[in-house]
Formats: structure tokens, C-alpha cells, sequence
């Protein structure tokens, strides 16, 4: 039963950042159509710079989301303005532009990954952090604040999404980007901002993941692959089908690491066959 | 099926390259030296992305699966060679590669494009993490080690193969099948309704050109003592034909080759002389790549030529096809 | 027996039927026409026929043969070509070579390639398109687009053509082109259903008509009874005209 319970809980903050790194990628692809294989170097990133804060000035990893959410908000909104847009307006497709930026993505994970190991090298790290554990229980305090940061970020998202004006134009954009444009929404700046959020996202799930796991400037790619796998798993664009994949892996990948941890890969794998060959649109497809 | 009409042209090009051949296959009786590693490095990324342009090109999946076809050949190199004779552990990888891509094709390729480069990008670790339970469970090992093959088998071998990948790439295009293919990315319903088998077609030609890279990985493991699966199944050997085909450009087969001879090159020398900045470098050369020769270098050597010969001259092979898909949903 | 025969032919997307109960059939060398007001579920019939969908239940039989379940490349290669309400051809590929396409996939016989480009050339001889035969499809006009769509499905020896809107968006001496490209498909053996828009396009060229409203068959009967056909006309009438039918009733 103690097992159980942890397996849940565990799962479940595993889940919540699977679900943050998700969401940021599925804004990345299912808005600004950009499938980003560099999303996971973002994610490390994120707990390089708050690794780097906490050892040398000593900062809080809870502040430290700030500065890598704005930092790299910034990172994204440039990239977009930039490289992305460029390509968007040279592109006389969108299956072009999608082939095109996927490929100026590669470019971009060589890039962030090795100006990162230039800085850091290649060995680990790791922030001590609220590692000692909550009485009572076996889960050491850094993840609840983790999940407890999800929870928070998620739902001031969903918020900003459901109310601002610039949300609202995030969905018309999702939903149709000619007519949002159309209507009035300035489409580049949109999507700027849905990039830059989206690595944003990454970032921030670096932070949380850099409290509680070992940190290497090689750890981007395999988030990547997990958010991709979660992003078809709730369906392409769907934001809450992000959401929902990512908590289902985290709690699947601690089910299976908990009875043979070198099966989560090949677990994760099968999910995703038998999703893709039984509902390929995804859970909250459409 | 090209009903070129430059006869003479194509005479000779093919005593340039038949002339080519030649001295590649002489070159290590009265050299012996870096070059014939280098060689055999350049025609190994030759393979891979001739082969990766055989499916990819024409279709516009985009896959990423490259390194699991590669790291497959390469595991199964160093498993069996030495118990089995080189030139059968070769054909084996390659067989392998084949059925083990037309299980994935099968269960992957009636999906759409992005989908199917998620499928095949995550293909690469899946495999990579079967094969370490699978030596965890049976050998208990991490790692093995290769029986070696000296430097100048290794390099005829890759020289066999190249030119068998060429050959078939060519014959493909030709045939049937590359009429096909280019229809199936143009615009893959269509293609369907015009009575061509869509799902067996992609299977096909994705196992096929899954067959060359399987062979070349099987090579370039003889040339290492010890391998494990994180250096079988090494994601840049997915990336990089990728960037190869689109560096070299994709409208006709000269281009994936001199990609991939320029990359390797390159890549080479700046491993050699600035390692650290190396992978960086060529991050950066992608993005402007990709930026300013959206067609390669051989679509802006074309792009050139006609400005000197004043425009109006018609395109020798085909124009640019690699990602140009019409939307396949329905 | 008929030559295409439907049984109770239905198709949910959701909870919504796009093609509800329809029974139909084409008798050789007919001329069938399919009419009704957009989201009838015309399209989605053709889809169902040539097996770009799957019915949700019902049955579509060729020849007496049960045809539901093939894929879209068996239903091609048994003699059912089609042409497509939106254009679909290869764009960058010449236009000699997209009709090659159907003579040398489509036939349902191993083709050779010269047999195949002889097919394609007659096929483009007769919808007029020989002398763009080396032009990318692509830079061709809406209507050689729409013919180069004939020429494919033609070059696949169909013995039943779908033709899906051929005369949307052409110009009025385009459309009497088109109704005479039509005739001329009948002399040539070839069994036709269409879906049409222009009104008189559809009532000069069919031998009969069956129309469909919000997925049901509302009627059936030759021109002269569709057009009298008081349920017919309602259905027209109550529906807004200001769609893409540019020319309905002229």
C-alpha cells in the first residue's frame, strides 16, 4: 500500500513537470508550427542557469523560475522573430515551413547544447535543495514544492489563456491563423509569444527538474522525445491533452521504474504504438 | 523512364564516374594512409544519406529512424562477425534493418507526416534501450567487443556498398516506383485513388533504403574494438544525413553525395584541429544553411548557372522536391 | 444486375450521419447525376464508393461483388476512378506523367511504361491538354487542372467514373466544354456519376437524378420529375442560395 501511495504521488510530480514540458512544446508545434527538437535543451537551460545562480550567488531555485522563464521567454520571442519568422515568409507551404524549421531546430540543439557544455562541461550536477523529507511521508519536500509550482504555473496558464485578450488570441490563432490574422491579431507578434512561451515552459521545468534530479548538459534530448510522445498522446495543439498525457506518463513511467526502471523507455514506446494505431488524433484530438 | 535526350552528356558522365569507381577501388594498393579512413568515413555518410534520400526525398516523410537502422547493422557486426564471415554479417545487418523497418513502416506509415518523424525520432531510443534489457538479460553485459576488420577491407566493403546504394537509387528513380514515390508526397490521396498502393509502396522503399544503412553500420563497427548501444544507436547518425541531403540539396542524387563529402570532410577537420567548438560550428552552419540555400548547394550551383547562362534553360533533373508535401489529411 | 449497387449506405462523423439509410444504384452507360444542397453528403457518398472512407454500415456492391472494406487502390484498379471536388494533382510533376500515373498504377493489369505513356497521351489527347503535356502540373489554369483530372482517371480505363464537381468554377463556355467531354465519355463505354452544382449542366446531361438533403435520399427520378419534384423544390428554395452555386438555376 506504501508503495502504491508513493508510486502516485511520485507519479504524479513527475507527471506535472512531464505536463509543463509538454505544454510548452505543444504551443511550440500546434501553434507556431514549429516542432522544436531543441525544446529539451531549453528545459536544460533552464536548470543550468539555476544550478549556476545557486552555486555562486546562492539563490533561491523558487526564484530562480523567474529568471529562467523571463531569460528564456526572451530566448524564445528572439528566435521566433528571427530565424522563425524568416523561414515562415521564404516557406511557400506550411508542410515546408514545418520540414524547414525542424530542421533549423536540429541547428538550435547543437547550438544551446554546446555553448552549455563550453560553460558547464559535461560532467553532473546537482541543487541541494528541500531535499530532507516531509515527516510521515517518503517523498522529499523539493518535489511537493515542485508539484505545488506546477499546479500554480498550470493554472495561471490555463487563466491567461481563458481570459487575456492575448490568450484569446493565442486560440484563434491555434484554430485558424489566417482568419485570426484576419481579425485583427497581429499573427507574427502571436506567435512570437506562443514560441517564447513555450520554451519559457521548458525552462521552468528545468528549474524544478534541476531541484530533484541529477542535472547534465546532455539531459535535453530524452525530455524532448517524453514531450513529444505526450504531445501525440493528448493530441497535436491540444493544450489539455498536454496536460492530461503528461500526468498519465509520469505516473506510468513510475510504474514501471518502480518493478524494472530500464523498461520506462520501451513502456513509454508501447503507449505511444498503441495510442497512435487505436485513436492517432490523440485523446482530446479533434 | 527519364526520356532524357542529352545521350552524350550521359555517356560521359558515366565514364567520369565509372572512371571514379576505378581509382576509389585502386586507390589503397599504392596509398596507404588517412585518406582511406577518411574515405571510408565520407562514403559511410554517403550511404546513409543516399539511402535516407531513397524514401525521404520523393515522399517528404521526414524519417529519423537513420540511426536505428545503422545501430542495428552495427550491433549485429558485433555480435556475429568472426563466428560468420564478414561478407554475411554485412548482408545480415542489412536483412535485419529491412524487416525490422517494414514492421515499423507498417504499423507507422499510414499515419501523417509529422507523426511518422515523432514515430521514427523516437524509434532510435527505443531500440537502443531494447537492445541494452535484452544484453542485460541474456549476457549481462553493457558492452562488447568487435572482431576488427583491417582498414582497407573495411574501405572496399563501404566501396561496394555505395555503389550498390547508388545504383539501386537510380534504378529506383527510374523505375515505377519513383514515379510513385513523388506522387505520394505530392499528394498522397490522389496517388491512392489513381491505384497506387500507398501503404505497401512507403513500407517497401522505406525497408529498402533501411537496408543500405543497416549494411554500412555493419562496416564501420569492424572498424572499432569496443561498441556498446549508446554508440550503435548515436542520434547525429539520424540527424546528420538529414542535414547532409538538405545541405547537398535533394533534386537529384549528385547532391545528397556531395553533402555529405563536404560534411564529413568538414566535419573531420574540425573535430581534429577545434573539438570543443565543433559541434557548435556546424549548429550554426545548419541554421544559415537552412536560412540563405533552402535548396543546397547543388540547387544554387543550378540557381548559378542559369544566371550565367541567361535564364530560359531548362532544369536537367527534376526541380526540388524534398519537403514539399500537399496537405495528405482528410 | 446493376452496375454499382448501395444497400442502406450510411456514415456517422460523431454523433452526426453525413450519409443516412441511401440506397442507389448506376446501370451501365448511364448517366446518374447527384444533387442536393451543400453538407447533403454527396462527397461523402463518393468517399464512401471509392473507399476513401469506410461506411459505418450498409453495403456497396460492383459487378454483384461487395466492395466495402477495399482500399482506395483496389477500388481504382477494379474500374471506379474519380476526380476530386478541390483539385488533387501532383503539382510539380509534368502533366504527362501525372496521367501516367493512372495508366501505369491504375488499370488493374501490369502496365509497361511505354504502354502506359501511349495510354497517358490518349487520355491527354482527348481533353485537349497535349500541348501543355511537359508543363508542371501545378501552372496550369483551374480548368486544365480539372481536365488533367479527367485525363488521370480516364487513363485508368474506368468502366464507372465519379466525377465530383467538375464544372465548379468554370467559366459558361468552359461548362458547355465540359457537358460535351461528358457525352463523350458515355460513347466511350464509360458509366458516369456526378455531383454538379449548375443546374442545367445537370439536367441537359443525365439520364437520371438522385438528390440528397442532410444525408437522406429525398428523391430520385429523370430530369423532367426531379424538376416538377415538389420536396425538390423546397429543399432548394428554403435552403440559402447565396453558396458557391453560382449558377443554379440559370
Amino acid at each position: 500500500m506504501v508503495a502504491v501511495r508513493d508510486i502516485i504521488i511520485t507519479g504524479l510530480l513527475l507527471g506535472g513537470v512531464f505536463a509543463l514540458v509538454s505544454v510548452g512544446l505543444s504551443l511550440e508545434y500546434g501553434v507556431a508550427r514549429v516542432l522544436n527538437v531543441a525544446h529539451g535543451e531549453f528545459i536544460m537551460l533552464g536548470a543550468f542557469l539555476t544550478f549556476w545562480l545557486f552555486s555562486s550567488v546562492n539563490l533561491n531555485p523558487l526564484v530562480s523560475i523567474l529568471v529562467s522563464g523571463v531569460f528564456i521567454f526572451v530566448i524564445g520571442w528572439f528566435l521566433h522573430s528571427t530565424l522563425f519568422r524568416r523561414l515562415m515568409d521564404s516557406s511557400p507551404s506550411l508542410e515546408v515551413f514545418e520540414g524547414q524549421s525542424m530542421l533549423a531546430s536540429f541547428g538550435l540543439l547543437y547550438v544551446v547544447q554546446n555553448i552549455a557544455r563550453l560553460i558547464w562541461g559535461s560532467q553532473t550536477h546537482q541543487v541541494l535543495f528541500l531535499s530532507r523529507t516531509v515527516t510521515g511521508a517518503q517523498i522529499p519536500l523539493n518535489r511537493l514544492v515542485s508539484l505545488g509550482v506546477v499546479i500554480v504555473i498550470g493554472g495561471a496558464f490555463y487563466f491567461f489563456l481563458a481570459r487575456t485578450r492575448m490568450g484569446k488570441a493565442i486560440r484563434a490563432s491555434a484554430q485558424d491563423p489566417t482568419t485570426a490574422g484576419l481579425m485583427g491579431v497581429n499573427i507574427h507578434t502571436v506567435l512570437a509569444i506562443c514560441f517564447g512561451l513555450g520554451l519559457a515552459m521548458a525552462g521552468i521545468a528545468g528549474t524544478l527538474i534541476s531541484t530533484v534530479y541529477a542535472i547534465q548538459t546532455n539531459m535535453g534530448l530524452q525530455y524532448t522525445v517524453i514531450a513529444m510522445i505526450v504531445v501525440v498522446l493528448g493530441g497535436l495543439g491540444s493544450i489539455s491533452g498536454a496536460m492530461i498525457g503528461g500526468v498519465i506518463l509520469g505516473i506510468v513511467s513510475q510504474l514501471v521504474t518502480y518493478f524494472q526502471p530500464t523498461m520506462t523507455f520501451i513502456a513509454y514506446y508501447a503507449i505511444f504504438i498503441v495510442l497512435l494505431l487505436v485513436r492517432p488524433k490523440g485523446i482530446m484530438g479533434k | 523512364m527519364r526520356t532524357t535526350t542529352f545521350t552524350r552528356t550521359r555517356i560521359v558522365s558515366l565514364v567520369v564516374l565509372a572512371a571514379i569507381f576505378v581509382v576509389l577501388a585502386l586507390l589503397p594498393t599504392f596509398y596507404h594512409g588517412y585518406w582511406i579512413t577518411e574515405i571510408t568515413d565520407i562514403l559511410r555518410y554517403a550511404v546513409l544519406t543516399v539511402g535516407w534520400v531513397i524514401f525521404s526525398g520523393p515522399t517528404g516523410y521526414m524519417s529519423l529512424a537513420t540511426a536505428a537502422f545503422f545501430g542495428l547493422g552495427f550491433y549485429i557486426a558485433a555480435v556475429f562477425n568472426g563466428p560468420l564471415p564478414f561478407v554475411l554479417v554485412i548482408i545480415i545487418s542489412g536483412a535485419i534493418a529491412f524487416i525490422v523497418a517494414m514492421l515499423v513502416g507498417a504499423l507507422t506509415l499510414r499515419l501523417r507526416g509529422v507523426y511518422f518523424a515523432i514515430f521514427t525520432f523516437a524509434l532510435v531510443l527505443l531500440v537502443n534501450s531494447v537492445v541494452l534489457e535484452v544484453e542485460r538479460l541474456v549476457t549481462g553485459t553493457r558492452g562488447r567487443f568487435v572482431e576488427q576488420e583491417s582498414t582497407n577491407v573495411a574501405y572496399w566493403a563501404m566501396l561496394i556498398v555505395f555503389a550498390f546504394t547508388l545504383v539501386c537509387a537510380v534504378a529506383i528513380r527510374r523505375s515505377r516506383y519513383g514515379l510513385a514515390l513523388q506522387s505520394i508526397g505530392e499528394y498522397e490521396e490522389a496517388a491512392a485513388h489513381s491505384g497506387i498502393n500507398v501503404v505497401r509502396t512507403k513500407v517497401l522503399i522505406f525497408a529498402t533504403s533501411a537496408f543500405f544503412m543497416g549494411m554500412a553500420g555493419a562496416i564501420i563497427a569492424t572498424r572499432r574494438s569496443y561498441i556498446d548501444p549508446g554508440i550503435a544507436f548515436n542520434m547525429n547518425t539520424s540527424f546528420l544525413p538529414v542535414l547532409m541531403a538538405m545541405f547537398g540539396g535533394m533534386g537529384n542524387l549528385v547532391g545528397p553525395v556531395v553533402g555529405a563529402a563536404v560534411f564529413t570532410y568538414l566535419g573531420d577537420y574540425l573535430l581534429s584541429h577545434i573539438p570543443d567548438l565543433f559541434m557548435l560550428i556546424f549548429g550554426v552552419v545548419l541554421i544559415l544553411a537552412i536560412l540563405f540555400m533552402p535548396n543546397g548547394i547543388i540547387g544554387l550551383a543550378q540557381q548559378a548557372w542559369r544566371k550565367i547562362r541567361g535564364g530560359g534553360g531548362k532544369q536537367l533533373e527534376s526541380e526540388p522536391e524534398g519537403g514539399r508535401r500537399a496537405p495528405a489529411g482528410r | 444486375m446493376h452496375l454499382l449497387e448501395g444497400e442502406q449506405v450510411t456514415k456517422h462523423f460523431g454523433g452526426l450521419a453525413a450519409v443516412a439509410d441511401v440506397d442507389f444504384y448506376v446501370d451501365e452507360g448511364e448517366i446518374l447525376g447527384l444533387i442536393g444542397p451543400n453538407g447533403a453528403g454527396k462527397t461523402t457518398l463518393f468517399n464512401l464508393i471509392s473507399a476513401a472512407l469506410s461506411p459505418t454500415h450498409g453495403k456497396i456492391s460492383y459487378k454483384g461483388r461487395e466492395i466495402t472494406g477495399l482500399a482506395p487502390h483496389q477500388i481504382c484498379r477494379l474500374g471506379i476512378a474519380r476526380t476530386f471536388q478541390t483539385v488533387k494533382i501532383f503539382p510539380h510533376v509534368p502533366v504527362v506523367r501525372n496521367v501516367m500515373v493512372g495508366s501505369l498504377f491504375g488499370t488493374g493489369r501490369r502496365t509497361s511504361e511505354g504502354e502506359a505513356l501511349k495510354k497517358a497521351e490518349a487520355a491527354l489527347d482527348f481533353v485537349d491538354l497535349t500541348p501543355l503535356r511537359d508543363v508542371p502540373a501545378g501552372d496550369l489554369t483551374l480548368a486544365n487542372q480539372k481536365r488533367l483530372e479527367v485525363a488521370r482517371a480516364l487513363a485508368t480505363d474506368p468502366h464507372l467514373l465519379l466525377l465530383d464537381e467538375l464544372m465548379a468554377g468554370l467559366t459558361h463556355t468552359e461548362i458547355t466544354e465540359a457537358m460535351g467531354d461528358i457525352g463523350q465519355i458515355r460513347g466511350r463505354g464509360i458509366t458516369v456519376i456526378m455531383i454538379e452544382h449548375v443546374m442545367h449542366a445537370i439536367m441537359g446531361t443525365c439520364d437520371r437524378i438522385i438528390v440528397l438533403d442532410h444525408g437522406r435520399k429525398i428523391a430520385e427520378g429523370t430530369p423532367a420529375e426531379i424538376a416538377v419534384n415538389q420536396q425538390v423544390i423546397e429543399c432548394y428554395l428554403g435552403q440559402d442560395t447565396s453558396g458557391d452555386e453560382e449558377d443554379a438555376g440559370s
